[in-house]
């Protein structure tokens, strides 16, 4: 009797406070609501997305989202702008983990060195970067270096003047494809999937004979000349856009021509350069603690059985480091994307810059338009930890 | 010159399997291995005790080139242990070892442990080579945990595995670095029960241990290092018996007391 | 190599005597001299083993063709690398200290630092440092517009909270705990009266209805404690009388701050630079610091709505930027309170900060809670203690030294963060010294340079040397956890 007059007192009790809890948790969302709504209808504003179908009225600077939604002013609608933003956002976050990862694990892999000019200089790159604000080195990237670039009617010359660089970007050659360039494609598919058919018969080979096979040459042979071969087949059906430079003629037109090439803005890069050579760093750590995670043991065993260090590194040591580097990993990829917000500063056309920026100066309604906003970032987040989730639980070591 | 101050050994010959000569090793500026000189022939088990920081386990490890030595000349089944990469390949090949810390692989079954070097060093095909695992599973007598996870064993089964793991790759000699030390008491027997087997089946090994007992059963030679040098070695009557040295006397009665 | 052994007579006999016992000359062996005790090789020992070791060694393996093309590749490497460090700490130092302009003593301002081809004294070709031009401005990146007669206050500000910080960090000085508390209470409101200038103008009767209103929870809370009152009716006492202790703090923090210091007011509009960073930063750590405890302990709880809404918080808060937060804080919060309630910039932005860093300090403090064994809760619980016993006692004290190093991390993130509410408007650090460019006077083309090189050094300092103490703490915590 007195035990479940006990079970009944706590389980009541905690009842009792969720119950509180939530009380006042709505007392207090309805106090807010009501403000809020009173505080709209005293400005005049209602509640609504009918915003989103008016027509922007701002340029914003070419970018992969203004090319893919082939913006214009007067013509395109928010919404194109909302989606322009996200497509920015997602380029820049895509090219910067792609750079950060490259940079992060070299460097990390320097700081292991022996060599003590290359763990100095990893050391030295880490210690600074880290601990100097991001938005200071993006405005550092943007002003003092981009700044030093030649003006508009001068250039730097890359890959012998197939790709130049002026202070009004970066400019490449811009592929323009035939009309059997699907086929090239395909064909890169059918290599793929060759590669993979040839990785299961050399381990079925293996694991018959004991042979082994070159299969990372023999994998990279493939995707280079099944391509090449269809592209030659089909008449070579890729042609390039080379950048134009005109120096003569009239003052204002000189410089590097519209419509010529691919053009990558300043702002761009600046964003690029900062976002990846500040996330590279804290990558660099992750990587470095890793690799140092893996117990010395492992190394010596495998030695002790004869294996050879490379395949040691492959079997034994990468697989149980990287246990240990890809969750921070993906909560550094997280970051990046998140900080490419910052772009706000030196007015690349990202999420926040274009539509929490600019356009909620034109338009007017905060809530709806910053709630838009948060979704986007929301739906990258959870993406990343359902995706944490899943690969902890598929490669967690099996213990008791 | 051969001095009655090296430890006197017969000629080098087709039954030698290990061969150190005037062996020195530094660590930096300490001279951690001092003047070695040893010979073991096939078959032959060795116990090396001593003190900690004896230099006892850099003494096996240099013989897979797990340490470096600078000075003196090691040859290991013949094959002389050198910078030649192909050279330590051979002889890694040959001789097995058991770690303190077992150093199984986590990530990899028992059974995947086991077959991982015969499958990559002796290109073994895969059924050929589970065969091997499982033989050796069982004659360490744990062959129904074959599918299982090192997590999932014990310090006792684990130690049993990286012995099985070791012979899978039917090296000549074995070597053992305290292979019981950081194991609980109740799992020491059977994995000295293990070494036991395997020296009777005629084994070479060397092994690094304080179990005096297991020494006095299988041992030919008892051999007791001190700062870096083999301070005396007989065989092991005698030498639990009747140890000449002081230092020797020391140890043997820190050891031997509880 | 050992030399043949000089033995007296006696130590032949001796020696023989022994021998005589061994069974098998061939086995048995003994050492009577010790092996010579050798300098090392040229590889291991001394300067030269270290240079070997540091720099050959990874390009000395020419064993293989592997390990020859890795070889040749690593001296490349190396040789570059050590030339880009040299080159570019010397360009550094020379445009920090060498080649730069120290003083202006004829008052020139910008010319002081042009060269001839632009009308001043330096030598064409000059690029380096301007610092008349950081002397002149200093005052305002340090503090902003805040009026220079009343700069002892911030100063003050400043001497106390050290003070009280290294009195808790120091470990033999007595009373740390008391100390550590009263920097996390009364310093906050000691320094927003000194700095604000306090005199809020809150009335004594809105203070008195706190006071009484909190006397009577209080109450309240005793009277279910003695037993008066039982059931659920006493919990509800209880949580009652916890509510009333926070009263009655409030309704102090209230008082002191309509108390008249007859210290003159100034507006948080005039604060800036260094000041803001740093008024924001340990803000939002201070304020987050509860807020983030008490949803660490709602995620793991076991009631789901405290569960389920904790979650939603951390969540929420930690997947958008903190930009998003600044707007949201900037433009939203005058909409979400009634009408006639102004909100400071500042405080918006506090608030925006607080929350956002609230959500990674429980991350934080949920992993010191995890590390925390098992047997510690149920010790607790054994004992008898409650739920709020056992937190207060014996888990929060153990996970709150776990996570500290965590703590401080965040900490050094806020303060880089801190840069972004130059966006929005504030004028931390980072926008006071871009405000500077703008002055005319000085406009020289190092002047961008040299302001932000003196803003990153400032940054640098602080964060580098937070991360030290922070992996300090670090070894020192792991050194006392693993005895």
């Amino acid at each position: 009797m007195r035990l479940e007059k006990l079970i009944n007192d706590t389980k009541f009790r905690g009842l009792f406070f969720q119950v509180l809890l939530g009380l006042s948790l709505v007392l207090a969302g309805h106090w807010l609501f009501s403000n809020t709504i009173d505080n709209l209808t005293n400005q005049g504003k209602t509640l609504g997305f009918d915003f989103l179908s008016r027509t922007s009225g701002f340029q914003i600077i070419p970018t992969l989202g203004t090319w893919v939604l082939d913006y214009e002013v007067g013509r395109s609608t928010y919404l194109d702008v909302y989606f322009i933003g996200i497509i920015n956002t997602a380029i820049v976050a895509f090219l910067g983990i792609l750079a950060a990862t490259v940079i992060g694990f070299v460097v990390g892999i320097m700081r292991l060195s022996e060599n003590l000019i290359l763990r100095t200089f990893a050391t030295i790159y880490i210690e600074v970067v880290r601990n100097v604000p991001l938005l200071l080195q993006l405005f550092f990237w943007y002003f003092a270096v981009l700044r030093l670039l030649p003006g508009k009617r001068e250039k730097i010359e890359l890959f012998g003047g197939m790709a130049g660089l002026n202070i009004t970007g970066l400019y490449l050659p811009a592929p323009v494809v035939g009309q059997y360039f699907y086929i090239t494609i395909m064909a890169v598919l059918l290599a793929i999937l060759l590669g993979f058919y040839l990785k299961k018969y050399a381990s079925i080979r293996q694991a018959d004979t004991g042979q082994i096979l070159p299969v990372f040459w023999m994998v990279l042979g493939i995707l280079i000349v099944v391509p090449s071969i269809a592209f030659y087949l089909t008449g070579s059906p890729l042609d390039w856009s080379f950048p134009e430079f005109k120096d003569t003629g009239p003052k204002l037109r000189r410089g590097y021509q519209d419509g010529f090439g691919m053009a990558v803005v300043p702002e761009m890069l600046a964003v690029l350069f900062a976002l990846a050579l500040y996330t590279a760093a804290f990558i660099a750590e992750i990587v470095r603690a890793g690799i140092l995670a893996v117990n010395r043991g492992q190394t010596e065993a495998a030695f002790a059985l004869g294996i050879r260090p490379n395949i040691t590194l492959r079997l034994v040591i990468i697989p149980q480091a990287m246990r240990v580097i890809i969750p921070p990993l993906t909560s550094q990829y997280l970051n990046l994307t998140k900080n490419s917000s910052l772009a706000v500063a030196i007015a690349y056309p990202e999420l926040v810059s274009v539509f929490a920026g600019t356009a909620l100066n034109q338009v007017g309604k905060e809530i709806e338009m910053i709630f838009m906003m948060m979704m986007v970032y929301l739906t990258f987040s959870l993406l990343t930890a359902a995706f944490m989730n899943w690969f902890n639980s598929r490669v967690k070591l099996v213990e008791r | 010159m051969a001095q009655p101050q090296h430890s006197p050994a017969p000629a080098v010959d087709q039954n030698t399997v290990v061969s150190m000569r005037n062996v020195n090793k530094w660590f930096g500026q300490f001279h951690v291995l001092r003047d070695i000189n040893l010979t073991v022939a096939k078959g032959e088990r060795i116990v090396v005790c001593g003190p900690s920081g004896s230099g006892k386990s850099t003494l096996i490890r240099c013989l897979n080139r797990l340490e470096k030595h600078q000075d003196g000349d090691i040859s290991v089944h013949g094959i002389e242990l050198n910078n030649d990469v192909k050279n330590i390949d051979e002889i890694r090949r040959e001789v097995g070892m058991v770690f303190q810390h077992f150093n199984l692989f986590p990530h990899l079954s028992i059974l995947e442990n086991c077959m991982l070097a015969p499958i990559w060093v002796r290109k073994t095909p895969r059924a050929e080579a589970e065969e091997i695992a499982m033989h050796f599973l069982t004659r360490v007598k744990i062959p129904e945990q074959a599918r299982k996870y090192p997590g999932q064993l014990s310090g006792g089964q684990q130690q049993r595995v990286a012995i099985a793991r070791a012979l899978c790759m039917q090296p000549q000699l074995m070597l053992f670095d305290e292979p019981t030390s950081a194991l609980d008491p109740e799992m020491i027997k059977e994995v000295l029960d293990t070494m036991v087997e395997l020296a009777d089946d005629g084994m070479t090994m060397i092994c690094v241990t304080h179990e005096m007992g297991f020494a006095r059963k299988v041992a030919n030679r008892v051999i007791f290092m001190d700062e870096g040098q083999i301070v005396e070695q007989n065989e092991p009557e005698a030498f639990f018996n009747n140890p000449q040295s002081d230092r020797t006397k020391l140890f043997l009665s820190q050891i031997l007391g509880h | 190599m050992a030399k043949k052994p000089i033995k007296s007579a006696s130590q032949r006999a001796n020696v023989k005597k022994t021998l005589s016992v061994a069974v098998d000359p061939q086995v048995g062996f003994v050492r009577t001299e010790p092996a010579p005790l050798l300098p090392p090789p040229p590889s291991e020992g001394g300067f030269t083993g270290w240079l070997y070791k540091n720099i050959f060694a990874s390009m000395s393996d020419f064993g293989s063709f592997g390990g020859a093309t890795k070889s040749i590749f690593m001296g490349f490497v190396t040789l570059i690398l050590s030339y880009f460090l040299v080159t570019q700490t010397l360009a550094l130092l020379d445009f920090a200290i060498f080649s730069a302009v120290w003083s202006d003593p004829k008052g020139l301002e910008r010319e002081a630092c042009w060269t001839v081809e632009q009308g001043g004294a330096l030598p064409a070709g000059w690029h380096a440092a301007c610092w008349p031009f950081i002397q002149a401005k200093a005052k305002f990146i340090f503090y902003g517009a805040y009026p220079s007669d009343e700069l002892w206050r911030v100063n003050l500000a400043y001497l106390v909270g050290s003070v009280m910080l290294a009195w808790v960090m120091i470990e033999r000085l007595p009373y740390r705990k008391i100390v550590g508390a009263l920097l996390l209470t009364a310093y906050p409101v000691f320094a927003t009266v000194l700095l604000t200038g306090g005199a809020f103008g809150i009335s004594t009767s809105t203070i008195g209805v706190y006071t009484i209103l909190s006397l009577a929870l209080i109450t309240m809370g005793r009277l279910g404690k003695a037993g008066y009152v039982s059931g659920a009716l006493g919990d509800l006492a209880s949580v009652a009388g916890v509510c009333g202790w926070v009263v009655i703090l409030f309704a102090a923090v209230l008082a002191v701050f309509s108390v008249d210091f007859s210290l003159e007011a100034i507006d948080t509009r005039d604060w800036g630079g260094l000041l803001i960073t740093l008024v924001v930063a340990i803000t939002g750590i201070v304020a987050s610091l509860p807020l983030g405890i008490l949803l660490a302990l709602g995620r793991r709880s076991d009631m789901p709505v405290a569960r389920f809404l904790s979650t939603v918080f951390i969540e929420f808060w930690r997947g958008v930027p903190l930009i998003t937060v600044l707007f949201m804080a900037s433009v939203m919060l005058p909409l979400f309170m009634p009408e006639g309630v102004n909100f400071d910039m500042l405080l918006r932005a506090l608030i925006g900060v607080t929350l956002f860093s609230a959500a990674y300090m429980a991350e934080v403090v949920r992993g010191g809670l995890q590390a925390i064994d098992k047997g510690q809760y149920e010790g607790a619980d054994a004992v008898g203690l409650s739920y709020w016993q056992s937190m207060r006692l014996i888990i929060l004290p153990q996970a709150l030294t776990h996570v500290i190093p965590g703590i401080v991390n965040t900490f050094i993130g806020l303060f880089k963060d801190t840069a972004l509410v130059s966006i929005v408007g504030i004028f931390d650090l980072l926008g006071a010294a871009q405000s500077t460019l703008a002055d005319a006077a000085w406009s020289t083309p190092v002047q961008g340079l040299t302001g932000y090189l003196v803003v990153a050094v400032i940054f640098f300092i602080f964060c580098f040397g937070m991360s030290r103490y922070s992996m300090f703490m670090e070894r020192k915590l792991s050194r006392s956890r693993n005895r």
